[in-house]
């Protein structure tokens, strides 16, 4: 089975990694350039699981996440953090606005895949 | 063969332009700061930009780059989060922790050795602002983020290893009791109870059931309040860290309880004979409230941006330079079809009008592909200003204008130099120093402004600060010292400033290491001329000294006026003649032997005999009935000049002229006419000001080396 | 015949110049084309032509018997110009005529005994074809010293 994921961050570089780490492994990859951009790109889209980044420009990834919980669509879509900082309350401000898991940048390929095998099945 | 595909270079390559970008991102908004504009915004738009430098060096394993801007970053958090307060000198630092980090960011994409010692200074500097200096025992342990080298496994024949799980290769079988109840956050959080126990049975042999004591009846089922609570027994290899691994995101969300009840040696039971979860009860199953995931309307939308080409800049040229041939190519088939005596409302003549719009189309077209704007090039300068007036202990703020403005990159990547010249003389002659400035009640810090605008088809670019203007009466005094001019000369101020262009002038008390030695304002000028432009000095004692740079705005094409002088065709660019007339003798009246005036527009004018001036022929008798052209000079004062005829008024290809050997002031380039001869263009401002100076000034200096125009 | 194998072959344009013979060496030639008429450029040295349209292109022409100090010569319909390439950039040279291209062996050429000091620097070798003498220019020294306009 093909997840389709939404991959949100403002960095060119990030966006093109993580679909070059998930692309091989059979994942339909989807990208959005930041939160405003993530949300209008979800209204079109249901996908399996939804990466961001928190440090983003218009809307960062609180807000993003934020506003995607309060959709009845993505309520409960998965949704992985990517943060360069392991810090715990970063972990529980993520945590509160409704992310699913994070994942400690810079990542591992193979970590990704793993978590988002981990939240989306 | 192409070379085989490597994305990971790609994105490398990709990731080094997106620095290019951040770090201009990090510039501009350090100096919104110094001017004034602390909001959060502004800080958080350079947070983010050092951020992401670091996020995609670690991803690269580019570790000296992820040292230091996890440094910079540290320093612009304590920013962010105001305990740092952007104080002017907090400002310069990190300023100067934006070159630093531009340099290795540069060294990074040559995997050229960085700079440790340089940048272990600005790593003390920085420390130094947040008053918490790390330890300095080695690199490593300067920081606390340990970058992780993306390896990204693209050959399908050898899956990605695990490297957060290596499997216990000991055929040890643990044995878990597990209970897990999830709380309304669990959910709330998108994690999905079946998704994590599909994951345990996935380690090993799991059982599982679901105590549904908790469960209201069912009228009083509250969807989002979860009731359920699940125990498992689980037998697996994996060990007591990788089964936590499994609730590593609910950590909190839940009551987890994981214990080891035993460990024994027997066969390992192969994870994939693992049986499904079994329920208790299948409906009461936890399921999401979703709609339906298969439901997977329509495409994203794609992002709002411009499709963009890549082109070689080499193929731009080869275009740019057959337009050049094909617009030379038009005016030769428009000058013969004059010359056929064909009727002007003859299809042919109306073709070949057609043919000349279009060819002018075709050019402009052409040469907004090479349009740039001159944003890149003024970031550049603001890194001079801030080495120049470091060095010279200056305190120096440098203000923009018109970065949006658009010039032809190869315009562009010339003034580079000059640009530079003009700063740094600037900060160093220009501007005095705080004390004497505080004496003059001018704030300690000066100011340097650099600003673009489009103006009647060409581009302006000024250099100017507020320093103490030019010494007028030290550059006379030193001029009449090389014998440049008499010591009674009589000259206005913009002829005193003028002597500042003259070869190997300069009035400096002394030779600072900064402006250099025997590079002066002649190389400045001479290299603005290379381009087609002119450069000229407006100076206010104690107001401070502008250097205008006027240039067209493609080195390619010039609107010109084609005149004959003593059987010789040149080109005048049409922008500079303000009018023509035709001479009468109360027109005309000797000034002094050699120097005549013509009398128009309410002034008197200069006159220069053309053909005279040229070397063409010997100065001309009488001017009764003569052609002039009032042109305007660039230092805002006009001439006349004496031709014999107007030829034409059309577009001109501007070739340049070979350097190496000779090029005779006022003469700024070349041309090749309908007829396939040359005719020379003309700048005026550069022969006139040396036409009435009483010794002239020799033409000593060699040309100057490097690439012909 | 037998040869010094160092002795590699070396082709050379001879060319008259006042009733003299020159040569250069043939890589450095591009092409021959006839004289044209040159747009002069003002206050130029005099050896310095002017400048011709070389298809498209701003080809300054220099008289190479002025930059050699040679007695002037009257250019006719045999004047042409050499078209020569230093370091990628095109120059032309009028010259009376063109009269062969020779092969020589380079221990043929023989170093100039020290010569008036004009075209001392400029001739880098003689050689003697057909009973006789040509002077082999130095290119780089001919249309280096150009940099410095004659004062």
């Amino acid at each position: 089975m093909t997840l389709e994921i939404l991959a949100v961050d403002d960095s060119p570089t990030m966006r093109d990694v993580i679909r070059l780490a998930l692309l091989p492994e059979g994942f339909d990859v989807h990208t959005a350039e930041d939160g405003v951009h993530g949300i209008e790109v979800l209204e079109g889209l249901q996908p399996d699981a939804i990466i961001t980044d928190i440090n983003m420009p218009r809307l960062d990834g609180f807000g993003f996440i934020d506003a995607v919980r309060g959709t009845d669509q993505h309520r409960t879509t998965p949704i992985l953090v990517l943060t360069t900082e392991a810090a715990p309350q970063l972990k529980e401000r993520a945590r509160m606005a409704g992310a699913t898991g994070w994942i400690v940048k810079p990542f591992d390929p193979a970590k990704l895949v793993k978590a988002l095998h981990m939240v989306a099945g | 063969m192409p070379a085989p595909h490597d994305p990971m270079a790609e994105i490398k390559a990709s990731f080094f332009h997106e620095c290019e970008e951040l770090l201009d991102v990090l510039q501009d908004g350090l100096m919104a700061m110094q001017n004034g504009e602390e909001d959060s915004e502004t800080i958080n738009v350079i947070f983010r930009a050092v951020h992401s430098i670091k996020g995609g060096a670690g991803a690269f394993g580019l570790d000296g780059l992820v040292r230091f801007s996890h440094r910079f970053e540290t320093v612009l958090d304590a920013l962010r989060a105001g305990t740092l307060a952007p104080s002017a000198d907090v400002l310069r630092t990190l300023l100067s922790a934006t070159d630093h980090l531009a340099d290795i960011v540069e060294l990074s994409r040559d995997d050229a050795p960085l700079p440790e010692t340089d940048t272990l200074a600005i790593c003390d500097a920085i420390d130094q602002l947040i008053g918490d200096p790390a330890p300095k025992t080695t690199h490593q342990s300067d920081i606390d983020f340990e970058p992780e080298k993306i390896t990204l496994n693209l050959d399908p024949s050898d899956p990605p290893k695990d490297q957060a799980h290596v499997p216990d290769t000991t055929s040890k079988i643990r044995h878990f009791r597990i209970t897990f109840q999830p709380f309304a956050e669990l959910f709330e959080t998108g994690n999905e109870p079946a998704v994590l126990l599909r994951h345990l049975h996935a380690l090993g042999h799991a059982s599982t059931s679901c105590d549904l004591s908790d469960l209201p009846p069912f009228e009083k089922l509250v969807p989002d309040i979860p009731h359920l609570r699940w125990d498992i027994t689980l037998e697996t290899q994996a060990d007591l860290a990788e089964v936590q691994s499994v609730f590593e995101f609910v950590e909190g969300l839940c009551h987890l309880n994981i214990e080891l009840e035993s460990v024994s040696s027997a066969d390992p039971t192969p994870a994939h004979q693992s049986e499904p979860p079994q329920y208790r009860n299948d409906t009461a199953a936890p399921s999401r409230p979703t709609t339906g995931r298969q439901v997977k309307p329509g495409r994203p939308t794609p992002p709002v941006q411009k499709p963009v080409v890549r082109v070689e800049l080499d193929r731009v040229e080869r275009l740019v330079n057959l337009v050049g041939e094909l617009v030379i190519n038009q005016a030769m088939l428009s000058q013969s079809l004059d010359q056929s005596g064909l009727s002007p409302h003859s299809d042919a003549m109306h073709g070949v009008e057609e043919f000349q719009r279009l060819t002018r189309d075709i050019q402009d077209s052409v040469m907004m592909i090479r349009a740039q704007p001159v944003k890149a090039l003024f970031q550049r300068m603001s890194r001079i200003v801030r080495e120049a007036s470091g060095a010279l202990g200056k305190d120096v703020r440098l203000r923009m204008l018109g970065e949006c403005c658009e010039v032809d990159k190869t315009v562009i990547e010339r003034l580079a130099d000059p640009l530079t010249h003009l700063i740094r003389n600037a900060i160093d002659h220009g501007l005095e120093d705080p004390a004497t400035r505080c004496a003059a009640g001018k704030p300690a810090q000066g100011t340097i402004t650099l600003s673009a605008a489009h103006r009647s088809g060409r581009v302006h670019i000024e250099v100017g600060d507020d320093g103490a203007g030019i010494d007028r009466p030290r550059v006379r005094q030193r001029a009449i010292e090389k014998q440049v001019i008499a010591a009674d000369a009589v000259l206005s101020d913009s002829d005193i400033d003028a002597l500042l262009f003259l070869p190997g002038f300069s009035t400096a008390p002394a030779v600072s290491d900064l402006s250099g030695r025997g590079v002066g304002m002649d190389v400045v000028r001479t290299e603005i001329q290379a381009l087609g432009g002119r450069v000229s000095i407006q100076s206010a004692p104690g107001r401070g000294t502008t250097f205008s740079i006027s240039l067209p705005l493609t080195l390619a094409v010039l609107d010109g006026m084609v005149i004959s002088v003593a059987d010789e065709t040149l080109v005048l660019p049409i922008s500079l003649v303000i009018e023509t007339l035709t001479l009468t003798a109360p027109d005309v009246s000797l000034l002094r032997p050699g120097c005549h005036v013509v009398r128009a527009r309410d002034g008197f004018f200069p006159l220069i005999d053309l053909g005279h001036h040229l070397g063409y022929r010997p100065l001309i008798e009488t001017f009764e009935g003569g052609i002039v052209l009032l042109v305007a000079l660039a230092d805002g004062t006009s001439a006349a000049l004496l031709i014999d005829d107007i030829v034409d008024q059309r577009q001109v290809v501007i070739k340049g002229l070979d350097d190496r050997f000779f090029r005779a002031p006022g003469i700024a380039a070349a041309t090749i006419l309908g007829d396939g001869h040359i005719a020379l263009i003309l700048d005026p401002s550069d022969f006139v000001s040396g036409a009435f100076d009483t010794p002239r000034v020799p033409h000593t200096a060699p040309a100057p080396q490097g690439e012909p125009a | 015949m037998t040869r010094d194998t160092e002795a590699e072959p070396i082709e050379l344009l001879t060319f008259k110049l006042a009733d003299q013979k020159y040569a250069l060496e043939i890589t450095s030639v591009r092409e021959i084309r006839g004289s044209t008429h040159a747009t002069p450029l003002p206050q130029s040295p005099a050896c310095m032509k002017g400048v011709i349209n070389l298809r498209g292109t701003v080809l300054p022409v220099i008289d190479l018997g002025e930059r050699l100090g040679l007695p002037p010569s009257a250019h006719n319909d045999r004047s042409v110009i050499i078209v020569v390439a230093l370091e990628d950039r095109l120059t032309g040279l009028l010259v009376d005529a063109v009269s062969d291209i020779v092969t020589l062996a380079t221990d043929d050429l023989r170093p100039p005994p020290t010569m008036s000091k004009s075209s001392k620097s400029m001739v880098t070798a003689l050689a003697v074809i057909e009973d006789k003498m040509v002077r082999v220019l130095d290119l780089t020294a001919t249309l280096d010293d150009m940099e410095r306009p004659a004062a």
